[in-house]
Order: structure tokens, then sequence, then C-alpha cells
């Protein structure tokens, strides 16, 4: 079911049916410091065109800063982030996302006074192209594209099975949905690779499994590369072709899911070292 | 018509709600005032009316829809204001036509409010919170002091400006002064009307609906609700909130065309701090991006004032305890569920038939 991981000249790992195709993403010695924390520190990453990723580790490994350095929250301090072979060097937030990365927020971060509809359109924002006075004086520009980015909203919502939910305030979802429509919005965005900062956090059993199809189904139907933080390992496990693991800002470990299970610098450092006798 | 209405967008029906409560009012007054039924006092107050309310519809642009409190509206009022009565003037020779030299130096008014705050948007946009609201206080003190400074005056060569006094104008003898410094601007011909009152009304909630209703309009309440989320689907900051200041100073500009010209003389001193905080008070009153209602809250709070009357020396005094009760009344969570339990009938309601 899953395709196999095979080594690539750079000594990364990548699924091999990308093995031909140049990475969506490559992180090089990717590091940044608060005052004279180093909170992450020669980080490196190859990520493949549709590949499920995984991004790992114990609390406060900085697995978010990770999430935040890609997506510019925070500009790095050293090393260089290679989106689709582009440095994205000096890139703020917005153009970042323009460039192809979405993401997710741990702490949920919805447009809570706007519809559900509205949150996935806003996504779409710079998909649309008709200008503020087509819009202030309804011009046909604005219908036709209005008409499509509702086509679309309803596509994207359908994935999830949230099309009844579309004139509900974001504010008032239930937790799960909530999650559910911040993958929505970030993939309105029509990313190149989505990273997810623990989708199935405060999900029952029942609800990550079908997060994991829909995860899976998302990488089918668009063909993008998915990055995921998740302390659930039964997800990881299932859905990750390739896991990175960090512990204090290093990389400890990188491999697929059967090398982290049985790697015992990971094992340390979930669990701790066994005493000696 | 009743299953279509129901078909709507919710957003669409409330707008739609919006138009004809105000086609409505003026319908009535329009009614009333050929009837004879109105006071000179009330009458008086038609258009001074209908221009805060689009005072207090343009500042829920600001406040409401894109989360940032300014205290200088009355400041691009002031410059609608000023602008329009010395276009009007202007204008006098070449439009004879009445309404259209109004709607020529509202326009005109509108324009120059919208040239201001593109001045004022580029160091506003980069503060936030407490910070933007004490710059917009300076800006609206600001332009007040400035016109209480500007002496213009016209004769048969074209206008003449200066900040010294009426004699430096360097006037032909056949030379009107349109505005006195701190006398304010003198001899305006009253152009308004409740009618242009109305259709201002109108064009407002007609950009305003429509730019809520718009790609803009949801990128600037994507930044209200959220910033760091809206960035990280590519929304700028700048760009759509510097619409939304734009759009709701030209709104203003225009509001203070019309208000001008219902006077025969008015002072700079009009448009200062208290004014601002009084739209302020519509808009909170109303609800912040609560566009309807903040319409009745202007529309209300302008008359209040002169029912209370006969109250003498303790008007401004009950004026605050209503206003005190009010708010203490419409944030009570009885009165709100009571409403939301109609809301919640008519959500249903459009669900069967669909």
């Amino acid at each position: 079911m899953f395709s196999k991981l095979v080594p690539i000249p750079s000594g990364a790992m990548v699924p091999d049916r990308d093995v031909d195709k140049s990475p969506i993403l490559e992180c090089i010695n990717l590091g940044v410091t608060f005052g004279g924390l180093k909170a992450v520190e020669n980080f490196n990453l190859t990520i493949g065109r549709t590949e499920i990723a995984g991004l790992i580790g114990p609390n406060g490994a900085g697995k978010t800063t990770v999430f935040n350095l890609l997506t510019k929250v925070y500009q790095p301090t050293k090393g260089t982030i290679l989106l689709d072979g582009n440095d994205t060097h000096g890139m703020s937030t917005i153009q970042v996302n323009r460039a192809g990365i979405a993401r997710t927020f741990q702490n949920i971060r919805l447009f809570t006074d706007l519809t559900v509809e509205d949150n996935v359109k806003v996504g779409m924002n710079n998909a649309m192209g008709y200008n503020m006075w087509s819009g202030i004086f309804r011009l046909p520009g604005f219908w036709k594209e209005e008409k499509v980015a509702h086509q679309r909203a309803m596509e994207l919502l359908s994935i999830f099975d949230m099309q009844d939910l579309a004139d509900a305030k974001a504010g008032s979802l239930p937790y799960g949905a909530q999650r559910r429509l911040e993958i929505v919005r970030a993939l309105a965005t029509n990313p190149s690779l989505l990273l997810l900062d623990e989708p199935a956090a405060g999900m029952n059993p029942s609800e990550t499994a079908e997060l994991m199809e829909n995860i899976r189904k998302i990488r089918d139907t668009f063909q993008i590369a998915v990055l995921l933080i998740e302390h659930d390992m039964n997800l990881v496990m299932n859905i990750c072709e390739g896991i990175c693991v960090l512990n204090f800002g290093q990389v400890i470990a990188k491999g697929s899911p059967e090398d982290i299970q049985s790697n015992p610098t990971v094992i340390e450092a979930y669990l701790g070292k066994k005493k000696e006798a | 018509m009743a299953t279509k209405l129901k078909r709507m967008a919710p957003s669409t029906r409330s707008s739609f709600l919006t138009y004809g409560m105000v086609i409505a009012a003026y319908v009535v007054m329009q009614a009333m005032l050929s009837g004879g039924l109105l006071t000179s006092s009330l009458k008086g107050m038609l258009v001074p009316i209908c221009a805060y309310v689009v005072m207090a519809v343009s500042l829920n642009l600001t406040v409401g829809i894109m989360g940032e409190l300014s205290l200088g509206h009355a400041g691009f009022m002031s410059v609608g204001a000023f602008t329009a009565v010395i276009a009007a003037a202007a204008l006098q020779n070449t439009v004879s036509n009445g309404p259209l030299r109004l709607v020529m130096s509202m326009a005109v008014g509108g324009v120059f409010a919208g040239l201001v705050s593109l001045i004022v948007v580029v160091p506003v946009l980069r503060l936030r919170g407490d910070y933007l609201a004490i710059v917009t206080l300076a800006f609206g003190e600001i332009i007040k002091n400035i016109i209480n400074c500007v002496y213009v005056g016209m004769d048969g060569t074209g206008l003449h400006f200066s900040m010294k006094d009426a004699a430096s104008l360097g006037m032909a003898a056949d030379g009107k002064v349109l505005l006195q410094g701190p006398m304010g601007a003198v001899g305006i011909q009253k152009l308004s009307t409740l009618t242009a009152g109305f259709l201002l009304i109108m064009l407002t909630l007609a950009v305003v609906l429509n730019f809520i209703h718009s790609r803009a309009g949801r990128a600037v309440m994507a930044l209200r609700d959220n910033r760091i989320a809206a960035e990280s689907v590519g929304i700028s900051p700048t760009r759509y909130k510097m619409m939304a200041f734009v759009t709701s100073a030209v709104l203003a500009g225009l509001a203070g065309g019309l208000y001008a010209m219902n006077f025969s003389s008015i002072l700079a001193k009009k448009f200062d701090f208290n004014t601002s905080i009084l739209i302020l008070v519509f808009v909170v009153l109303g609800g912040m991006g609560n566009i309807r209602c903040s319409i009745i809250a202007a529309a209300a709070l302008t008359v209040l004032p002169e029912l209370l009357r006969q109250f003498a020396d303790y008007r401004m005094l009950v004026y605050a305890i209503v206003l005190i009760l009010v708010m203490i009344f419409t944030n009570n969570p009885a009165y709100k569920a009571f409403f939301a339990r109609f809301r919640f009938r008519r959500k249903t309601a459009g669900k069967e038939t669909a």
C-alpha cells in the first residue's frame, strides 16, 4: 500500500514514485536562535512531491518552530529553505503562501465571525482576480468569480462532508469540525505543500481513523505533499512514509516508520534512558 | 416571492431588510413633511440625521468590520464639508442646476476626504489598537486647527487662498470671502434636501454592504478575526485595510458635504473630538459590524436631544442616562436570548422550504 522509501543522491529518503522528480521542499542546515537559545539547529529535511511526512518529537522539541520557520512567521537565522527548488530567503508569510505552502495551527485559528463558506473563500482570495470596484458595483466579474468560488468551496467542504455547515458561523462549530475546516481553508489556497500541526488533537479514535483516510484522499486527489506534526503514534506510523524525529531542536532520527519504531535513540528520547544496573 | 426570499443567502436577506427599512423611513418622512406634521425644529434635523446615518455606517466599516478604533472620523467629515462648500461656490456660475451642483460639490468633498485619508493611512496602518486610536484622534484635531487658519475667497479671476487673514487674499472688488478662518464658512447656499440625504444613505449602504460581501470585505474581516491565520492564507493586511479605511473616509467626506450645505454658515469647531465620539457612540450602541442597527442608533440619538428639550438644563444628563440604560438592556442575556429565538425560528423555517 505504501510506496517504498529509497535514498536519493543527497542521502535523503523519498518515496520511489518521487525519485525522478525534484523534491518539493528541501531544508538545508536550517536554524533559529531566540536570544541565546538555539530553538532549532542543523535541521535538514527533504520532502518528495507527493509524500506524506511526519515530524514528531517530545513536547518542546521545536516542531511547531519548524513550521513557523517554513511559513516565515520566524525568519531563520541560519540555513536555506528551498521550495520547489526556489530559495524562500527574505519572503514574508504571505509570499510563502503564494509560493505554495499552506498550514493549519496547533491552537485553532479560524475566522470565527465568518461563515464556514466564507472562511474557505478567504483562502481562495488570491486566486480571484476581480477588483474592489467590481465588488462594490457588482460588475459581471464579481458574479462570475463568486459563482466559481462558491462551487469550489462546496467541493472542498465535501472532502470532510461539511457542505451542510456552509452557512454556520465558524466559531460555533464543534472542535473536530473546526480542525477539519482549518485543513479545508489551507487547501483552498491551492498549496503544493500542506503543513498540518496536530490535526488529530482532541479527536476520538474513530474520528482519527476518518482523518487518516481523508489525509490520504487529499494527497491522492490534489497530488500534493503533506508534512504533519502529531502525537498520535497510530496515525503517524500508519500514514507517514517518512518520519523525522526532533529533540531539543536537533534531528535525532530520520527514516521509514519501521526504522523509527526500532531506533534506540528515539525510544530513549521518548521514554528516557535505561538505568544501568 | 416569499419562497424566493427564504432561499436567499442570509446575508442577502439581511441587506434587503436594511434597504427596505431606509426606504420605508424615507417614505414616511416625506409624507409627514408634505402633510405638515413635522415641527420646524424636527424638519431642520432631517438632513443632519441623514448625514449622521452615513457617518455611522461608514465608521462601522472601520470600527466594526475592520476592527480598528478610529477617533478622527469627524476630521474626514470636516474636510469633505469645507471642500464641498468651496466647490459649490466655485461652481455657482457654471452649474445653475441646484441638485446637480450639490452632487458635484459633494463628490469634490468625497474625493478630498479620500485624498487626505490616503496621507493619513500610511502611518495609521503601521499601528494597532490604542496607538491607532491616538493617531486618528490627533489627526481630527490637526484638521480642525488647519481649517481654523485657512482663508478662501473668490472673485472674477478664481479662487484665492491665504493662511493669514481675509485682507491678504488680494481679491478684486467683486471678491467674496468663502472661508474666514475661525469664523468658518459663511454665505453657504442651502442645497441639501431630504431626498439628497436619502439617496446618499442608499449609496452608502450599497457601497458598504457590497464591500462587506465581496472578497475585499471577507479579507478585512478575516484580518480582524485572526491576523496570523489571514496572513497564512496570503491576505495582505496593508492592502485590504487601506481599501476599507479610504472607502470609509470618502463616505464621510460625502456626508460632510451634505451636512455643510444644510446650513448658511458652518464652523470647523463643529467637527471636533466630541463629534467623532458621538459617531462612535452610534456605532457602539447599534452594535459593532451591525449596519442596520447603527442606522437606527444614529437617527434615534440625533433626535433624542431634541425630544429632551423640555428637561432644559438637565438635557444632556438625561441623554447620558438613556444611553447607559439602553446599553445595559441591550447587553442583557435575557434580551439577547429573546431575539436569538426569533433568528433560530426563521432559519429552520427557511430550511424546511429548501
